[in-house]
């Protein structure tokens, strides 16, 4: 099963943990506020990905797998 | 000027396509119940069983009508959708918070019965037992008087209650109104939970543009043939359309979907001067060339590949004396305001997508790298459709008036016109 990052905008705030938590995966615009790629996390990743996901102090950040984003 | 787009001011029929078959949703005459019951006939009254009101949704369905707000969703998914679900409520939009856009207002002034038959009949569709129609503050009394005199009548077994809608561009999203009903808050939420599953008061609630709703009473009275009797086999039905801008009679009209841009804009009393551009479908539009766009269907697959689409029905017309970068820098600071700043991207991307654009048509950069950047960097990444529809408007900008900027940078551009309303800043 496949899984792909997405950031609640809403409640994100800029702190930028995610992405010196998983260069990999995220980086920050110009404004600090967190660009995931929208294509599936690496299976070698996913534990890191849900490490950062878990950091996330206003839990912004979240996994979602493919069976949800089908519906 | 923008005056004669007023509600019951600039409406007038038009009989495009079908001879005698429009206007079906801007009726001359009185708005009273009576006029109103006269014209269309009586309100179908579908049985209570879950039956009927399937064949209900199916007729909408098989009409194939779409939301008339700008997204263009299938009505008949969405119905089914909040159907499915247990207590649902339905709220009528009629936000229209766009400053361009006058078609909403104008409907809801001349045929308030027609949007009130289609909240309670989409409310009987889903099996709701309340209806709220949230309209723009300038037609807010005109329903709710409506909305009475059905009472009084006993005419209706949904309640129906009106609300003045939030007087700002992104409180006309779908989850904005839900949460400006709620908390008075005119801000979208996150998503999930989707609205049809759970939104307000954690109900399923239905969220359609009022248009469509008055046309759902109709297809509900003559069936899905007639809906389909006009427009294209894609994209049945009519239309209402603002236009205004460099046209001799700004107005709002009822079309076929499929009519012939250039047609449109004769219907609008013809271009009052040489056009360059044209913004169709409204602030998150497109623009589109003036001469390639007329000959085109006013349709989502006749504007396709000119990068635009029908949107909420706008048609702007901008006159070789205005500068479309102008023209658009200012659309962008007034909706980099209008962001609810929830989102980060919108918050801080807007202003200085803003700010990079009139640097643009003020000639003090002809570069649009940064510009591309932010646009890049904005594009799809907020809690609503707000930053991304701006993008799509700046985009197309560079598209049509790209050539400009290298005039803009031999300081030649001398467009000083001004063609699209926007609002002062006020308060938030």
């Amino acid at each position: 099963m496949s899984a792909r990052l997405r950031v609640d905008f809403i409640a994100c705030k800029g702190r930028g943990l995610c992405a010196e938590a998983l260069p990999e995966l995220i980086t920050l615009d110009d404004w600090g506020f967190p660009i995931v790629s929208g294509q599936p996390v690496p299976s070698r990743l996913l534990p890191d990905a849900r490490e950062t996901v878990c950091a996330c102090p206003l839990l912004a950040l979240r996994l979602e797998y493919h069976s949800q984003l089908s519906q | 000027m923008l005056s004669a787009v007023s509600p019951g001011l600039g409406a007038r029929p038009s009989s495009v396509g079908v001879p005698g078959a429009l206007p079906r949703l801007l009726p001359g005459g009185p708005a009273s119940l009576k006029g109103h019951l006269a014209r269309y006939g009586p309100l179908p009254r579908p049985g209570p069983g879950r039956e009927n009101q399937t064949a209900l949704i199916a007729e909408i369905d098989r009409a194939g009508l779409t939301g008339r707000g700008g997204a263009g969703f299938p009505t008949g998914r969405k119905l089914a959708a909040v159907a499915a679900g247990r207590a649902p409520v339905v709220i009528g939009n009629g936000t229209e918070g766009e400053p361009a856009s006058a078609k909403d207002k104008v409907l809801m002034a001349r045929s308030p019965h027609l949007v009130l038959d289609g909240a309670v009949l989409a409310a009987q569709m889903v099996g709701a037992s309340r209806a709220v129609i949230v309209a723009h503050r300038d037609v807010r009394d005109i329903l709710g008087q409506t909305a009475a005199e059905r009472r009084r009548a006993r005419l209706d077994r949904v309640g129906v209650t009106v609300r003045a809608a939030a007087n700002r561009f992104v409180g006309g999203e779908a989850s904005a109104v839900v949460r400006w009903v709620e908390h008075g808050v005119p801000a979208p939420t996150a998503t999930p939970p989707r609205l049809s599953d759970r939104g307000l008061g954690g109900r399923p609630t239905l969220v359609q543009n009022v248009e469509t709703l008055a046309h759902l009473a109709l297809i509900a009275r003559y069936g899905a043939p007639w809906f389909r009797s006009v427009g294209t086999p894609a994209e049945p039905g009519s239309m209402l359309v603002t236009v205004l801008g460099a046209v001799r009679e700004p107005c709002v009209l009822e079309i076929a979907i499929g009519t012939p841009v250039g047609q449109v804009l004769d219907l609008a009393g013809g271009p009052a001067a040489p056009l360059q551009a044209l913004l169709l479908g409204g602030y998150f539009g497109a623009w589109v060339d003036a001469a390639q766009a007329a000959g085109r269907p006013f349709s989502a697959a006749g504007l396709a590949d000119l990068g635009a689409g029908t949107g909420a029905g706008l048609i702007a017309a901008l006159p070789a004396g205005a500068c479309g970068l102008a023209e658009t820098a200012r659309v962008i600071r007034y909706l980099a305001a209008q962001s609810a700043g929830q989102c980060g991207p919108c918050r801080f991307g807007l202003p200085a997508v803003a700010s990079e654009l009139e640097r643009i048509a003020e000639r003090r950069t002809a570069d649009p790298d940064l510009l591309r950047r932010w646009l890049g960097q904005i594009d799809g990444r907020g809690g609503c459709a707000h930053p991304s529809g701006a993008v799509r408007l700046v985009r197309s900008a560079l598209r049509v008036f790209g050539a400009e900027l290298s005039q803009h940078a031999a300081g030649s551009c001398s467009g000083t016109a001004r063609v699209l309303p926007v609002p002062p800043p006020g308060p938030r």
